[in-house]
């Protein structure tokens, strides 16, 4: 919830004092003390009783995702037929949704996710450097004005925020219907700022001290000499954003004029809604909308879970 | 002038005053603003699309919001209606119930989950990475996914692996004495392997040499795990109950995609409702009371947990 303070690739940064030291061979203790429940590494109950589990987990969390994939290419899919493959496979389902427009809703995902994730990066940057780096009046309101919109929940304001999108104080533009009405408001993220202020404090600042004599400018200080630093945070603040801009549903709904506007997550209850269409095709969308995310995580996976464990285990 | 320049937590530049380049001095002004020249566009942004929304939300929910006739003043009266409709009390009444279950599910299958793949080997590695997979995926997909699932014929996918224990068909989401179950199952499913993440973290930090000394002492499993395992990894504990409470009491996309509230609004909840009342009964002042009382809850929860925690950790 609160600040993350490491960002280390090794999710056991949890509180030195009772952290185990690294250099400490680790073949001197005994497996069994390697885990909480002292699992055995060798084959015996235990070890039979744990595969057993691990296989009713690995059904219970990762099965799901086999019967919609089977399903999306599935030439009868219907909710009662949902297997681990396809009886008959084809691509028929993909082929409708396509004629339905999800390569379209697919599109206004792509830019909403994209145009969002590089307006939070680089405003996370450009804010977690001053919080980083300067010392100024009124730092720590600035702080809990980042942690607050942290805090937030965003569905409490969904209401008044779509009238704010229709109608943005001051300018008066209506960004209703445009992409920029999503991805401006997930612009600011306490979360990332944050997290990369906290990675930026560690970065020793020698090497500023000394470009700031030769007379390099801040902008150039901190692209040039900073921001090559801060690459493993800036991969957990991309990973988590990304991830958090998908997941988004509330809000693109409210920010769209019409159901072209949708992205492609609120999109599949468009598809559901579709009476002359099947199961098949609903599934064929919600195994598009899948892809994305499941590509990010699974190349990014290390960066997204040292991120949220760093974020969460310090309070 | 230079103390502004100075990066925090190190020592002043050596470089002395009278040698610092002109340019520097005469940029004094320049100097005090650039922080807020850097931190100028998260803060606008911020301003925008949280903060003027959160302010125009209180605003609204004092009034009678009427499009083209102007707001009429209505004082607290929005509280009053949005508190007596029973409706809203039954939403209440629905959220803490999936609120507090969804919690305490993802908690307890998040710990065992944790326990059961605590470890370093590749096997472990790749379990832990399939089984996190709901956590990365939108609600939505999964949402989809899971009325599949939940297809209420005896040939539903769920509905067949209970046949094979002897079960007969659940209606799941088509009955209201089973919806509010259903979607309580799902969002353990969702949060318990986020949950498994931040205990995994947590066990990882227990000192290995309290579990031999604690064989040594020849205790049980059972002891081990409530007095050596459980202290270690209560702050990690903390963290994801208040994670868990927060994120349950506003659950929205959830309930709005499984059941959209139905059947016979067995499965609404605080912010379905003020959707519905915003947006489809154009109840602007309403919807904003209902949702300015979401969001008192929501900070005096976060600030009682915060307190609690801090006062904790100072007493340890």
């Amino acid at each position: 919830m609160s600040a993350p303070t490491t960002v280390d690739p090794a999710p056991a940064a949890a509180r030195p004092s009772v952290r185990r030291t690294a250099k400490e061979p680790r073949h001197t203790t005994p497996a069994r003390f390697d885990t909480a429940l002292g699992w055995s590494d060798r084959p015996g109950l235990g070890m039979a009783l744990r595969i057993l589990l691990c296989l009713l987990a690995l059904a219970v969390f990762a099965a799901p995702f086999l019967t919609i994939i089977s399903g999306a290419f599935d030439e009868n899919a219907r909710g009662s037929v949902l297997s681990f493959y396809p009886h008959h496979a084809t691509l028929t389902n993909m082929r409708v949704a396509g004629d339905r427009g999800i390569w379209d809703y697919f599109t206004n995902s792509l830019v909403i996710a994209g145009g969002g994730l590089l307006l939070q990066l680089t405003v996370s940057v450009l804010a977690a450097y001053a919080l980083a780096r300067h010392r100024f009046r009124g730092q720590a309101l600035v702080m809990t004005l980042f942690m607050l919109t942290m805090m937030l929940p965003e569905e409490v304001i969904a209401i008044p925020l779509s009238l704010v999108l229709g109608d943005v104080p001051v300018v008066g533009i209506d960004l209703k219907g445009t992409a920029f009405g999503v991805i401006l408001p997930v612009g600011a993220w306490g979360f990332s700022v944050m997290l990369l202020a906290e990675f930026m404090r560690e970065i020793p600042t020698e090497i500023e001290e000394a470009a700031r004599i030769d007379g390099v400018g801040e902008f150039r200080m901190l692209w040039q000499i900073v921001l090559p630093l801060c690459k493993p945070a800036l991969g957990v603040a991309g990973v988590l954003g990304f991830i958090m801009i998908w997941d988004q549903y509330l809000l693109p709904l409210i920010a769209a004029k019409d159901p072209t506007d949708y992205t492609v997550t609120v999109a599949l209850s468009v598809l559901r809604n579709d009476p002359e269409i099947g199961s098949g095709v609903v599934l064929a969308g919600s195994v598009i909308a899948l892809v994305p995310s499941l590509v990010v995580y699974l190349l990014l996976q290390r960066s997204l879970v040292s991120g949220i464990a760093a974020g969460a285990t310090k309070g | 002038m230079t103390a502004t320049l100075t990066p925090a937590g190190v020592p002043k530049s050596p470089v002395p005053k009278s040698e610092a380049p002109k340019s520097r001095r005469r940029g004094g002004y320049r100097r005090a603003a650039l922080p807020w020249l850097f931190l100028a566009p998260g803060l606008l942004l911020a301003l925008v699309f949280k903060f003027v929304p959160m302010g125009k939300g209180l605003w609204l929910s004092l009034f009678e919001v009427r499009p083209f006739l102007g707001d009429k003043w209505v004082g607290l009266d929005n509280y009053t209606r949005v508190l007596t409709d029973h409706r809203f009390l039954d939403a209440i009444n629905n959220t803490l119930i999936l609120g507090i279950g969804q919690a305490a599910g993802a908690i307890l299958v998040g710990f065992v989950l944790a326990l059961l793949l605590e470890g370093q080997t590749r096997s472990l590695k790749f379990l832990r990475t399939a089984v996190f997979l709901p956590v990365v995926t939108a609600t939505a997909v999964v949402g989809e996914m899971w009325r599949l699932l939940y297809y209420p014929t005896s040939d539903g996918f769920l509905n067949s692996v209970l046949g094979v224990v002897g079960l007969g068909p659940v209606p799941f989401l088509d009955n209201p004495d089973t919806a509010l179950w259903s979607v309580m199952a799902m969002g353990v499913w969702i949060g318990a392997p986020y949950n498994m993440v931040i205990i995994l973290a947590g066990l990882a930090g227990v000192d290995r040499t309290l579990y031999e000394a604690a064989a040594m002492d020849g205790v049980s499993l059972w002891q081990r795990l409530r007095h050596v395992t459980l202290p270690a990894i209560r702050p990690a504990l903390a963290i994801v109950v208040t994670l868990a409470v927060i994120r349950s009491l506003r659950v929205f996309t959830e309930v709005y995609v499984l059941t959209g509230g139905g059947p016979a609004g067995s499965t609404e909840v605080w912010m379905t409702r003020a959707y519905t009342l915003g947006f489809t009964r154009n109840d602007i002042g309403g919807a904003s009371a209902a949702s300015a009382l979401l969001l008192a809850v929501t900070l005096l929860l976060t600030v009682t947990v915060y307190r609690l925690r801090t006062r904790g950790e100072a007493r340890r």
